[in-house]
């Protein structure tokens, strides 16, 4: 048995559940340092932005997979839905944190939604995430079945952009670190049309 | 001639010392508020500056959320960055060049600056366009005192302000976020106005250089962005001065750049803001016209749309 093959059996060895209790843990203690001083003076947008980045992240780990698996044969395609379901979570709770604590007002939340473009950008990404979390199972995958189920499941693709461009508009200024995860995202989603797909034979 | 504004605000008790030593201090020396008198406090000289009336009613941020949430981007676009990076920045010696229609142009050092000036404590609100806010007990001088030493000409109408840019000391500045020297205008009259302060401490202490060390400006009825730090070159010139945030965007950053509630910036919402140092769960509140200022200064924009010339 190669390396390769011992890593993939263990990978695949790796329960959902484990990533699932691992993904409660930054968000909490991110809560426990905001109340406690850890975040700086201004809490409040410090929680908002790193959860954001952490969503940003995780897209991009999730996004990798594949060309993981392509480059390297390393699989770990088992662990993508719960990756993908995670980085749902996290963008939840920063477009929670906008909503309860940073803003907080309803009328100016529309305004903003509507108004900014930056917003309506990152609102868009979210939207296109909700079906994809919400079929995001077992059953969902035999009722569609699975051309119709991965069919839907590129929005994922879109939504990646959507989030990372979110990202650099907001930016004020030139700034280097949005437009990285940027080029990251385009990368991996052009690798899914360029690269020749030999493990799709293995 | 300082003291040109009278303010109706009661006096009320001066700010106690114990109140914005940070609390890192505190804890740190382990304190009951029997042992507050024998803290030294932050090893800066006192200033002495003259106590004024201005915003007696307004509660002040502490020394460390006004020395730690900074927007100084020669040190980096992270709110942490100045803080973090500033202490490389030399202010000492530190000179300024005045130039353009002044009677005495001239390199004028650090206290040439200073001398004949009469430093007064100024609290003021501080209205960031990112939406937050702070109040700040500066410590300065009316920048009027100023342009009448080096003797304002005919002709000058705006006033022009940059920044250093020292790329040995300022990190950020080897990045091209903006287009260096950071630079600020004001039209003469808001220069001239008994509001508007050059700025050489915080709570009569030092400026803290992620603040603007050693001399910075202060104008309260506009966002923070107008309020230049770290200044080297005062300009007196006829013709508007281009100012950083309005060349990069100018739908966005307008000369003026008044607090308005009103006029929606296609970034954030300006009609309300988050006073820093509220916690986790701290609300916002509604912005102020002109950030509270608007009696002393709506006169200077009569008849003007402050939409329009935002």
């Amino acid at each position: 048995m190669t390396a390769k093959q011992k890593i993939n059996i263990a990978l695949g060895r790796l329960p959902a559940w484990l990533l699932y209790a691992t993904a409660v843990i930054p968000p909490v203690w991110l809560l426990y340092l905001g109340q406690t001083g850890g975040l700086g003076v201004e809490p409040i947008k410090e929680l908002e932005h790193r959860l954001g980045e952490l969503a940003l992240q995780l897209f991009i780990v999730t996004l990798a997979i594949r060309p993981l698996r392509d480059w390297s044969g390393i699989n770990l395609l088992k662990q993508r839905r719960a990756l993908g379901l995670i980085t749902f979570f996290y963008v939840t709770l920063h477009l929670l944190v906008w909503l309860v604590l940073d803003v907080g007002i309803l009328s100016e939340i529309w305004a903003d939604i509507v108004k900014r473009p930056y917003i309506t950008v990152g609102m868009a990404a979210f939207v296109l995430m909700i079906p994809l979390a919400i079929t995001s199972n077992n059953r969902s995958l035999r009722k569609m079945g699975p051309k119709r189920w991965k069919n839907w499941h590129k929005l994922t693709y879109p939504a990646a952009v959507l989030g990372a461009l979110h990202f650099v508009m907001l930016a004020k200024g030139f700034q280097i670190e949005p437009l990285i995860y940027l080029g990251i995202t385009l990368l991996l989603l052009a690798a899914r049309f360029r690269l020749p797909r030999k493990a799709a034979m293995a | 001639m300082a003291g040109r504004y009278q303010s109706d605000l009661t006096r009320n008790d001066v700010t106690p010392r114990a109140a914005w030593l940070n609390r890192r201090q505190l804890i740190a020396s382990g304190a009951s508020s029997l042992a507050l008198a024998s803290i030294a406090g932050p090893a800066a000289a006192s200033l002495g500056a003259k106590k004024t009336d201005y915003g007696q009613d307004l509660v002040p941020n502490t020394l460390e959320e006004i020395s730690s949430y900074n927007n100084f981007y020669e040190f980096g676009t992270d709110k942490g960055d100045p803080a973090r990076y500033a202490h490389m920045l030399t202010t000492e010696p530190w000179s300024v060049d005045i130039d353009g229609l002044v009677d005495k142009p001239g390199t004028y050092s650090f206290d040439d600056l200073l001398d004949g000036m009469t430093l007064e404590e100024r609290i003021y609100r501080f209205r960031c366009v990112e939406a937050w806010s702070m109040v700040i007990p500066w410590v300065g001088f009316e920048l009027a005192d100023l342009l009448e030493k080096v003797g304002v000409q005919d002709g000058a109408r705006y006033v022009a302000f940059e920044t250093a840019v020292r790329p040995d000391e300022m990190p950020g500045v080897r990045r091209p976020t903006i287009e260096w020297p950071y630079r600020e205008g004001l039209r003469l009259d808001e220069a001239m106005h008994p509001l508007t302060i050059v700025a050489t401490g915080i709570y009569d202490e030092p400026m803290p250089n992620q603040n603007g060390a050693p001399i910075r400006l202060v104008v309260p009825w506009k966002y923070g962005y107008k309020s230049i730090k770290s200044i080297v070159r005062i300009s007196l010139v006829a013709d508007q001065p281009e100012t950083s945030w309005n060349m990069l965007q100018p739908r966005e950053y307008g000369f003026y750049s008044n607090v308005n509630p009103n006029r929606d910036h296609p970034r954030w919402s300006q009609k309300t803001e988050r006073k820093i140092g509220g916690g986790l769960f701290s609300r916002r509140i509604d912005t102020l016209m002109f950030n509270g200022y608007e009696e002393e200064v709506a006169g200077l924009y009569e008849g003007m749309d402050l939409i329009e010339n935002h």
